[in-house]
Parts: structure tokens; C-alpha cells; sequence
């Protein structure tokens, strides 16, 4: 059983795991980090090269590569900082609000 | 043997006065007596006055206190009668072991015209005469011994045998030494 | 059932650590604890024990360390005194709160300042709310025997909480006294071999240790760590029995010394227990009805069982050596009383200081206290309730 998912803020004292410890690795994912931004970086396909400089400068791992190229930004997860679009060599992510229609 | 026998120890920092405690307590246990060795710790460095104690009894032993009415003081080095009062406290019955070249009449005066039972132990001769080098807690050691009586003298001398030979293992050679210094202090004292 | 033998407390403890055979020992030295890492830095390094001997460069580092090697899934131990306990503060609570049953010898010493090397009690009573089991000795004998149930009450699956063992030091830390000590192969088949159900080095089931708990979970967190300490009384007195089998010694929560009638008595922690026990003879010979309850366990406290050893005496003096700076009393008299007044006790109580920075506890000191506690009974009259033993006062005062 996922013990992770029992701890919430209804579970009762008697049911928590024992010390808080908690005994699912990379649980990071399960959280929507991704929904606190209010500007997002966005692709321009034409002038992106896959050097793929921006996949290791983000913080959140939320740029993937797959065969050798960049895949799509993991908006879930990116808490739209920016890095990735100062770090581009050519101007390829741009950093553009997000509506509030956009969020869940 | 009365119920507990209390000793009081005088030394300076250094000269193991603690150390000869601590040994009597383990000659003492082997008789199978209840026995208790412990210093008094201050801030004392080499050379500073120093206090340990023993306790001796066939029940046993639950106080932790120092000792304030010893049955024996015994000290270690006689410049301390300046300094400490040795005989605080001690029994009328008690008697006062002390480690001095002096003439009986000059430390019965430096200890103020005590009347008192007096011992004492040229543990300086003994110790320069059988190990060469001065240790006074072995001889101070072996007059604890004798005078409180607290233990056979054949019984004591096996046990410090045994453990001189366990303390001494890598350097056998001053075993014999030892040995020579308590059984001479033994037979110094009448 | 033991072998005889002599040792100071601090190589009784030692002696019970190398039959128990700790997989870590990170420590720092400080006095008067210094010669039990020295004890077991030799016996690790004359292969006597296969513990990893961690010297570490502060105390601080010696809790983090034993920390680590506790969560990763080692048997662990750790030894200190007075501000070495002081500074491992913060890692206490840690300890704690991520149940992990790691053991600490701790030879109680005075907090400074004025500095001082002496035993009382600041340094544990400080830590007595960071969530650690504590259990006191009177005796070298009985801070071995602590030492080698500690274990078996911490890692039990139903308190898995760090343990402080602790006895005075050097009253009992550099007294050479009888002692009774088992066989090695006893200790060992009685403590066992540590199998943690959850440790960091498993691999088949990775864990995370010491989360951050907001709001929502932290008071839920609290509330579990409290149960695990109220589980220690049964376990203490499970593994109690279990040692009395191997060792012919019985334990309990606290000791009661003639309390089965006595109308006066005295609450006390360590080794002036057994100078208590010297002044209650006295006073017994004598026709007056005195005893003792020494406490073994003070955390968790056993607040009924004690109300319920003092429900018929007249009057009682808790002995803290330690200050409270509450302007009322110390830990042990906050505590005692309290529990008093929830049993509906009617006996008188009072709160004595004594023993602070090893200032020397007589069988006099004791009888002075039992010779007020009779005043006070006699006259009805209570007085002040906070007071200090043995203490220096002006004549006017």
C-alpha cells in the first residue's frame, strides 16, 4: 500500500505513519507545484535548436529529454522562475502570464 | 572488625593517592568484604592537595557521602600537615598513618601535640631502596593494610602479586620491586 | 547468577556497552563521562568490539552522527555530560520525534556557570521535555543493569524512542564498588541483534526521515510521540521481569524503601537515594516511620503509581538536585505535587533544593529533612514550601 497517500490532514494521530516518516521515493511528483505560478515559459519551436542548456538549469527537473531532444515543459511541476528563458542562447522561451482560466 | 571501617586518604595531585585507594578497593573485594574507593574531584592539578576515600564493610555499603569521622587518615605527603587539616574529624579510637622521615616528637608537633595513635612510614627509604625511583603509594599501601587490619598480610601480598603482574605485564622487572616495598614496609611497622 | 567484581560506574557502563556490542559510537569527550568513549575506543581498537568509534569534533556532531547512524539502521550509543548534553539540544528533539531508539549514556554534571565538574542533575532535568525515555541509577551496579535493559525497552515496536542513561558523576561515576556483572553470551542472547522493521539502507523500501510537518500534522505527530513514551512503562516492566530472570535483580518504575507504613518520606533521584536509605534505618531503629521512594524511571514520569506509594504517608519532601529557576521548586517537586493533588492526596509537601555542583549529601542532610517533614506534622504548620538543603545561609536570614 502507497503509506504516502494515508497522511493527510483528516488522518487521525493513531494512523500516521510512525515519526512522519514517509516510505514513497520521488513523491515530489504527486504535488501540483506547477499550479502557484502566474507566468509560464513557452517554446518557440522555430528557433529552438535541442541544445538542451535549459533542461539542466531548471530547478524543478520539469524540462525532459527524450532521444536527444527537448521534450515538453512539465507545467505541472514548473513554478515558471524564468531561468530556463535567460539561460537560452537564442531566445527561443519566452516567459508569458498564465490565465486564470488556464489553472484548475 | 567494627561495622565499617572509613579511611580518609591526604595526598598531593600526582603522587597516587587516589591510585592506592583505588588499589586498596581491589585487594579489599577479594576478601569478598563490600568496599568503596573514591577521590574527591576539584579542579586539582600535579601537586595540588588532594582527598580520597575508603569504605570497608561486611554489609553492604549504600552511603555516598564523603567521609567525615574517618577510623584512619593516612597521609601521603607530610608537607600537607601545613595545609590540610588531617585531622579533621578523625575517631579517638582513629589512629593517623603518615609518610615522614621526621622523629615521632617533631610530627606529633607539627600536628599540633596530637595524642593520638601515630604511624608512620619512611616510604621514601622504601621506595628509593627497592624500586630505585619514589612511589610512596605502594608502601602507604601496605601500611593501610597492616594497620587497619582489614585483610590477612599473606592474602594481601598474593593479591598485589597477581595484580602487579596483571598491571605490570610488559615491564616484569619492577614487579620484584614492588613486592620488595610492601613486604618491607609490612615488617617496618610494629 | 553474575560474576563479582569491582568497577567504577563509568567501566560498569562501559563493560555492559562492550557486551552489548553497539554497532556506532560517535562521541566527544567531557568530564566526568570522558572514560566511556575511552573505554570503548580501546575495546574497539583491541577488537574486543566491532563498533564503529566515531570521534567527532563536538557534541553537537556526536548526537547528529548517532542520528544518522540510527535512522540508516544501526544499534547506536552516544555518551556526554552537562553542556555536552546542553549542546546536543536541538538533536535531542530530533532524536525523538523521529523514533529513534538510540541510546545515550549520560553522567550527570552541574550546567554551568559558575563552572563547575560536580554532579547534580541540570544537565538531564534540562532535557527532561525533549521526549527521551530517562532513568537514574543509585548505583555502578544499577547503571549497568539500566545500561543493558535500554535497548530492549528503546527498540521495543511499541516506544522506538531514544534512551538517557544516567548515573551521578563521579559519586558513582569514579567510585570503585562491588558490582555483580553477567556473562557475556547472557547480555548478549538478552539484548538480541537490532532488526529495525524501517532503516535508511534498505534498499527494497526507501524512506524519507524527518519530514516537514506543517500546521495540520505537526500536533497529530506530537500526539503519537507522547503515546510511545506512555508505552515505556509497560515495556520497562516486561523487560524488568525478563532481567530479573538473567540476573536475579528486580526493577520497577521506582523503587518504595520501607514505604509499606511509613508516614514520612522522602522522593529522590541517584545516588543520595542510598544515603536516604542509611538516614530511614536510623530513624526506623528509633520507632519513627521514614521511607524512601527512589525514582528509576523520570521520563515518562509515573505519576499514579507514585501517588498511589504515598497515599498513606503524612508528609513528604521531594528532593530536586537541580533548580528550577520557577521561583517554586524543581522538576521533580513540580511534577511529585502535581500528581499529588490529581490522587487527592492530603499529605504535606515540600520542595528541597540540595546537592547542586556536588555539594555533599550526609546521612545527616537526610535526617534533617525527615526531622522537619515531623515538625511539620506535628505543628500543622507547613511553612515555606521551596527550601534548600545544606545550603550557606546569613544568621539573620
Amino acid at each position: 500500500m502507497n503509506e504516502f497517500s494515508k497522511l493527510n490532514e483528516t488522518t487521525p494521530w493513531q494512523e500516521l505513519t510512525e515519526g512522519m516518516k514517509i516510505f514513497t521515493g520521488g513523491n515530489s511528483r504527486d504535488f501540483n507545484t506547477g499550479e502557484w505560478t502566474t507566468i509560464k515559459p513557452v517554446v518557440n519551436e522555430e528557433k529552438c535548436r535541442h541544445c538542451l542548456i535549459c533542461t539542466p538549469v531548471c530547478p524543478d527537473s520539469a524540462i525532459p529529454v527524450t532521444e536527444s531532444r527537448r521534450g515538453t515543459i512539465d507545467y505541472a511541476h514548473c513554478k515558471g522562475c524564468g531561468i530556463c528563458a535567460k539561460a537560452c542562447p537564442f531566445g527561443a522561451i519566452e516567459m508569458k502570464p498564465v490565465k486564470p482560466a488556464e489553472k484548475r | 572488625m567494627k561495622d565499617m571501617i572509613e579511611i580518609r586518604w591526604h595526598g598531593r595531585g600526582g603522587q597516587g593517592a587516589k591510585t592506592a585507594a583505588l588499589l586498596l578497593t581491589d585487594v579489599v573485594f577479594q576478601t569478598g568484604k563490600y568496599v568503596q574507593g573514591f577521590p574527591e574531584y576539584g579542579p586539582e592539578r600535579m601537586g595540588a592537595p588532594i582527598t580520597a576515600y575508603n569504605r570497608i564493610s561486611d554489609r553492604e555499603i549504600r552511603v555516598h557521602s564523603n567521609i567525615y569521622e574517618p577510623d584512619y587518615v593516612i597521609v601521603v605527603d607530610s608537607s600537607l600537615l601545613h595545609v590540610a587539616d588531617v585531622l579533621a574529624g578523625l575517631k579517638e579510637d582513629g589512629a593517623l598513618i603518615i609518610n615522614t622521615e621526621d622523629s615521632e616528637e617533631e610530627v606529633r608537633r607539627q600536628l599540633g601535640g596530637y595524642q593520638g595513635r601515630l604511624y608512620m612510614v619512611d616510604a621514601k627509604k622504601i621506595s628509593l631502596a627497592t624500586l630505585g625511583k619514589y612511589f610512596p603509594n605502594t608502601p602507604m599501601l601496605a601500611a593501610a593494610v597492616k594497620i587497619t587490619g582489614v585483610m590477612d598480610e599473606a592474602e594481601f601480598l598474593s593479591a598485589m602479586e597477581e595484580s602487579f603482574q596483571h598491571k605490570f605485564a610488559k615491564k616484569p622487572e619492577v614487579i620484584e620491586g614492588n613486592m620488595k616495598a610492601l613486604r618491607m614496609t609490612l615488617e617496618s611497622i610494629q | 547468577m553474575g560474576k563479582k567484581d569491582r568497577m567504577s560506574g563509568n567501566e560498569a557502563v562501559a563493560n555492559a556497552l562492550r557486551q552489548i556490542n553497539p554497532d556506532v559510537m560517535p562521541a566527544f569527550p567531557i568530564t566526568p563521562s570522558t572514560e566511556i568513549p575511552q573505554f570503548m575506543a580501546t575495546f574497539a581498537a583491541n577488537g574486543l568490539i566491532d563498533t564503529e568509534f566515531i570521534p567527532v569534533e563536538s557534541e553537537h556532531s556526536s548526537m547528529s552522527a548517532s542520528i544518522g547512524a540510527e535512522a540508516a539502521g544501526a544499534r547506536t550509543v552516544t555518551a556526554t555530560s552537562s553542556c555536552g548534553l546542553a549542546f546536543m539540544w536541538e538533536e535531542l528533539f530530533i532524536a525523538a520525534s523521529n523514533r529513534l531508539p538510540l541510546a545515550l549514556t549520560l553522567v550527570n554534571r552541574a550546567l554551568s556557570g559558575p563552572i563547575n565538574i560536580n554532579c547534580d542533575h541540570s544537565d538531564s532535568m534540562g532535557a527532561r521535555d525533549a521526549g527521551w525515555i530517562q532513568l537514574y541509577a543509585e548505583t555502578n551496579q544499577e547503571a549497568y543493569d539500566n545500561m543493558i535493559m535500554a535497548y530492549r525497552i528503546a527498540e521495543h515496536k511499541d516506544v522506538r524512542l531514544p534512551i538517557m542513561i544516567c548515573q551521578d558523576g563521579f559519586i558513582t561515576s569514579h567510585a570503585v564498588m562491588n558490582i555483580e556483572v553477567l556473562e557475556d553470551d547472557v547480555v548478549k542472547k538478552f539484548v538480541g541483534e537490532y532488526t529495525p522493521d524501517d532503516y535508511l539502507l534498505n534498499k527494497e523500501r526507501p524512506m524519507a526521515v524527518g519530514p516537514y510537518a506543517v500546521s495540520g500534522f505537526y500536533m497529530e505527530a506530537k500526539r503519537q510521540q507522547a503515546e510511545a513514551l506512555r508505552n515505556v512503562k509497560r515495556v520497562a516492566l516486561e523487560v524488568a521481569a525478563e532481567y530479573e530472570q538473567i540476573s536475579g535483580r528486580k526493577y520497577g518504575l521506582f523503587e518504595e524503601y520501607r514505604m509499606e507504613d511509613a508516614e514520612y518520606a522522602v522522593v529522590i533521584i541517584g545516588s543520595a537515594a542510598g544515603t536516604a536509605k542509611d538516614a530511614v534505618d536510623r530513624l526506623r531503629d528509633k520507632g519513627i516511620k521514614a521511607g524512601v521512594i527512589k525514582i528509576r524511571f523520570f521520563r515518562p514520569f509515573p505519576a499514579a503509581e507514585i501517588t498511589a506509594a504515598l497515599k498513606n504517608v503524612k508528609a513528604v519532601a521531594v528532593m530536586d538536585r537541580c533548580e528550577g529557576f520557577s521561583d517554586h521548586g524543581g522538576p521533580l517537586g513540580a511534577d511529585t505535587i502535581s500528581a499529588m493533588y490529581q490522587a487527592n492526596l492530603n499529605a504535606y509537601a515540600v520542595n528541597y533544593i540540595y546537592g547542586l555542583g556536588g555539594r555533599d549529601v550526609k546521612v545527616e542532610s537526610i535526617l534533617e529533612v525527615f526531622a522537619a517533614l515531623q515538625e511539620i506534622v506535628s505543628t500543622g504548620k507547613v511553612g515555606e514550601t521551596y527550601r534548600y538543603l545544606g545550603l550557606r545561609d546569613r544568621k539573620d536570614a
